[in-house]
Parts: structure tokens; sequence; C-alpha cells
């Protein structure tokens, strides 16, 4: 069977929100198609990651580290003097290696993705939450096709909005992908339906990821003892569900990069077929 | 003092030294569990922004309690800004790591697990394992245990906070002074009309719930 799925585009006459008149149903025929046997071959084989834009809501990446390369904008999250927050155009790269260590991961495994990077972390510990949903906001607004979140808040007063955002994202294909906790806590937004959340495996391989059939962490990723690019150019050995997660985003920039438009919903099915525990996935 | 304050002190008192001797208990154990040089627990003092040594066991024992630093900085602010465990098998790689404040503790250690002490949505603070042996690879059921006994710490630190502010409380000092005074001076007869008094303002502080 054919990869049909891939030509479906975007409709350009809006249809009516709530309702489907039965003279517009031709107008929304959809493939219906996966292939039979969903394959790794299928969903990424000859991918590269090339044409998905990526997103990392993070501490920043720093500029020209020799395994992140060219990262295409960088903004951060700042109050102005009014105290309002607002997202500004920034050269100050990374401010503690973080989001240096996952964007360097996505493009181990998708050399050829488009990087953003949006700082939200690195100013101080308090006020932090305002701070990520305004950065999450201005990444779903610009519809990046993947933001990796290897972070989350335990503070429930931003759970409505984080969860409005993370639908809003999910109806507008950008991807979350999102960190569990690394203690057995409530956090947001990654015990969130809408978006695909990651814990760690033990394993050295960066493609071998499993589907968790008791969520809420869905899906498992490398997470052990790496060796992430760090400031300066540098790396540094790393443990956590943060690292994970990059893994897990940097897969899903290679299926979008052979499937453009595959909805979330769509994409989470050939995680779960592609998965390292699936029976075929092979 | 009242009997009822005296009574009431007695118990704050004792909880204070319980708490702290179960706060010192979790440490101790932390390092023999994972054959640390040392552990400690920082308790966060959010008027000042800054962490507070509570309670060590192996290195700097006995000499570091009540010693301060900045909350924001270092690898505890890590953990404090995100509220996640935090494992450095090579510290001085570790951009986020202050030599500085180690230094002025007496002990540079070479490697950290550092994990955030969190009650509910508050964190209290942060409990630090330095110096694993080195030939031990890191596991993922480490960073399991090491939640465990964050949960143990956290529970002993939010006690001895909560005893802390009962006894600021019994001496008048903080928000609770008056309510504390107002306790010692209900011992007694003749207190019908202030009995009536405190329970209107229980009704009403029910229904503003």
């Amino acid at each position: 069977m054919s990869a049909a799925i891939d030509s479906h585009d975007h409709e350009e006459e809006d249809l009516p929100a709530w309702s489907l008149p039965a003279e517009a149903v031709d107008r929304i025929r959809v493939p219906v198609a996966l292939p039979e046997q969903v394959t790794r071959e299928w969903a990424w084989g000859g991918s590269t990651g090339a044409g998905v834009r990526v997103c990392i809501l993070d501490s920043g990446v720093e500029l020209d580290h020799p395994l992140v390369g060219h990262v295409d904008r960088s903004v951060a999250v700042q109050r102005n003097e009014e105290g309002e927050l607002e997202v500004l155009d920034d050269e100050a790269g990374d401010l503690c290696g973080h989001g240096t260590a996952c964007a360097g991961v996505v493009r181990s495994l998708a050399p050829d993705v488009e990087l953003t990077s949006v700082r939200v972390l690195g100013a101080g510990y308090k006020g932090g939450g305002e701070i990520l949903l305004r950065g999450l906001e201005w990444a779903v607004e610009q519809e990046f096709q993947v933001v990796n979140m290897s972070l989350s808040t335990t503070r429930t007063k931003y759970v409505d909005r984080l969860h409005v955002l993370a639908d809003r994202a999910y109806f507008k294909r950008v991807l979350l992908v999102a960190s569990a906790h690394n203690m057995p806590v409530e956090s947001f937004p990654w015990r969130f339906a809408s978006v695909i959340s990651v814990g760690s495996h033990e394993e050295a391989d960066g493609l071998t990821f499993y589907y968790n059939p008791t969520p809420p962490v869905e899906f498992f990723g490398r997470g052990l003892d790496l060796d992430v690019a760090w400031l300066d150019g540098g790396t540094l050995r790393c443990t956590g569900n943060s690292f994970a997660t990059p893994h897990i985003a940097g897969i899903c920039a290679l299926i979008l990069g052979k499937h453009p438009n595959l909805t979330p919903f769509q994409l989470k099915s050939v995680l779960y077929q592609t998965a390292s525990n699936a029976k075929e996935a092979a | 003092m009242s009997d009822l304050e005296a009574a009431v002190a007695a118990g704050v008192i004792g909880a204070e030294d319980a708490h702290r001797a179960l706060l010192q208990a979790t440490v101790e154990v932390a390092r023999a569990i994972f054959g640390a040089k040392a552990a400690s627990v920082f308790l966060l003092d959010e008027e000042t922004e800054e962490l507070v040594f509570e309670a060590v066991a192996g290195e700097g024992e006995g000499e570091l309690i009540g010693m301060r630093f900045p909350a924001g900085t270092g690898i505890a602010g890590w953990v404090l800004t995100t509220r996640q465990p935090l494992i450095v098998d090579d510290l001085s790689a570790d951009t986020r790591w202050s030599r500085t404040a180690a230094e002025s503790t007496g002990y540079v250690p070479k490697s950290m697990m550092a994990v955030p002490l969190l009650a509910e949505e508050r964190v209290l603070g942060v409990l630090n394992v330095l110096d694993r042996p080195e030939e031990s690879r890191v596991r993922l059921s480490e960073v399991d245990l090491l939640g465990l006994f964050a949960n143990q710490a956290a529970i002993a630190l939010d006690l001895l906070q909560r005893a802390r502010l009962a006894r600021a409380a019994l001496a008048g000092e903080g928000r609770l002074g008056p309510l504390a005074r107002v306790a010692a001076r209900l011992e007694g007869d003749d207190h019908e009309a202030a009995f009536d008094l405190l329970r209107a303002l229980e009704r009403l502080l029910r229904e503003t719930d």
C-alpha cells in the first residue's frame, strides 16, 4: 500500500466549525491509509528531518556548538520595564547548558532540521511558570512542527492555561514532546493526553524507544549516561528524562520530515507501531 | 506562662528536636546506602532567598549547620528552578556548579546527586549526596531511590518548619503571635464572650474558605 497519507493537505476553504453539511463530505476526504504494516523504514527511512521546524523550549542554545550546528533563530522571554513578558530576539545563547544538550540530541538524530531556541529557563528559581507559559504560547503561535519541552511545572495554578495551550497545539499540528518528572510527583504538561510524554530507558541506542502500555508516561527514550553538548563547545555526561525527551523529539522530526502532514494523533500511532517493544517494529 | 502555653511549648520544643533528629537520620542513611562521602539537606529560606545547611552526614558534619548560600546559584539553584533531581558525575565540567561555594564549605566534591524536597506544590529545600564511589555507574533505579529519600527528608523538613513556626508563635513573633497570646488569656473562667467570638470567627473562616 502506498503512503497515501502524505497527500493530505489542509482544506483551503473553511468548513463550519461544529457541523458537517452533506454536500461538504466530498471536500474532507482524507486518506485512510496507514500502510498495513507501519515499519521504521516506512516511517522515517531516508529522512534527515529536512524541512521540519523544531523548537527547543529551554535555557537557550549555544550558537555554533559543534554538536548543534546552525541555530536558525534564538529568542528569550523577558520582563520589560512595565513587568510584562515579551518574546525578544536574543544573542545570549545558553545560560547553563541544558538547552544546548537538548538541541544536540535532536541534531544527532535529525541532522537537517531547522532549530529555534526559546529561552524560558535560567532567570532564577522564582516566577518560572509565567515565563514558561509565554514561551510555549509563542511556540504554538509560530506553528513549529515539534516543540521539545524538557521541563515541567509542579504548580497547579498553571494547569488550566497549560492545558488550553497543549490542546491548541494539538489541533494546530504542533507536536509537544514533554519530559516526565524524574520523581513520582505531579507536574505538567507531560501528564496531558494531547502531548507526547517521555521517560528514560537504560539502553545506549538513541533509536531504541518503548511505548508504555501503562501511561501517563507514554514513551521511554534514551536517558542514561549520555555525553551531551554543553557550554563552550564541550560535552557533559548526563542522565535524566530531560535527555530522553529530545531523542523522541528527534525521531518525531524524522517521521515528519518524510510525512509532513501527519496529525499529532497519527504520529503517536506511528510511534506506537514502530516502538522497540512493538512486535513487528524492525 | 500559663499551663496551656507551657503544655503546647513542651510539645513544640520536643517536636523540633525529634524532627531535627529524623532529618539527620535521613541524611545518614542516604550517605550509607549510596556509599557516599557526604550527604546533606539545604532548607530554602524564602524570606532571604538563601539555602541553609540543616543536616549534614559525613564530610563537614557538625560544622556546616546554619551556613548560607544564595538560593539561585549552583547545582542546588538549578534543582530549585527545575524542581528536578540532577546527577553530575564530573562537577568540574558542569557550568552550573559553583566551585567557590563548595570551597567555602571546606570540602570540594567531584560528583553530586541533588534532588528537590517537595511538599505538594512547595519546594522546601534540596537533598545532596556527594561523591559516590567512582566505579559505581548510575542506574535509573538509583534516581528512584534518591527520590524516596527526598520524600522522607521533605516530610522531616516540613515538620521541622512547622515546629519552628509554632515556637515563634508562642514567643509572640510572626503572624500567629496574637493567636497564641489569645489562647494563653483564655485560661480560667469568665471568658464565655471571648469563646463566643472565637466560634463566630471559626464560622466566618469556614464560610470564606
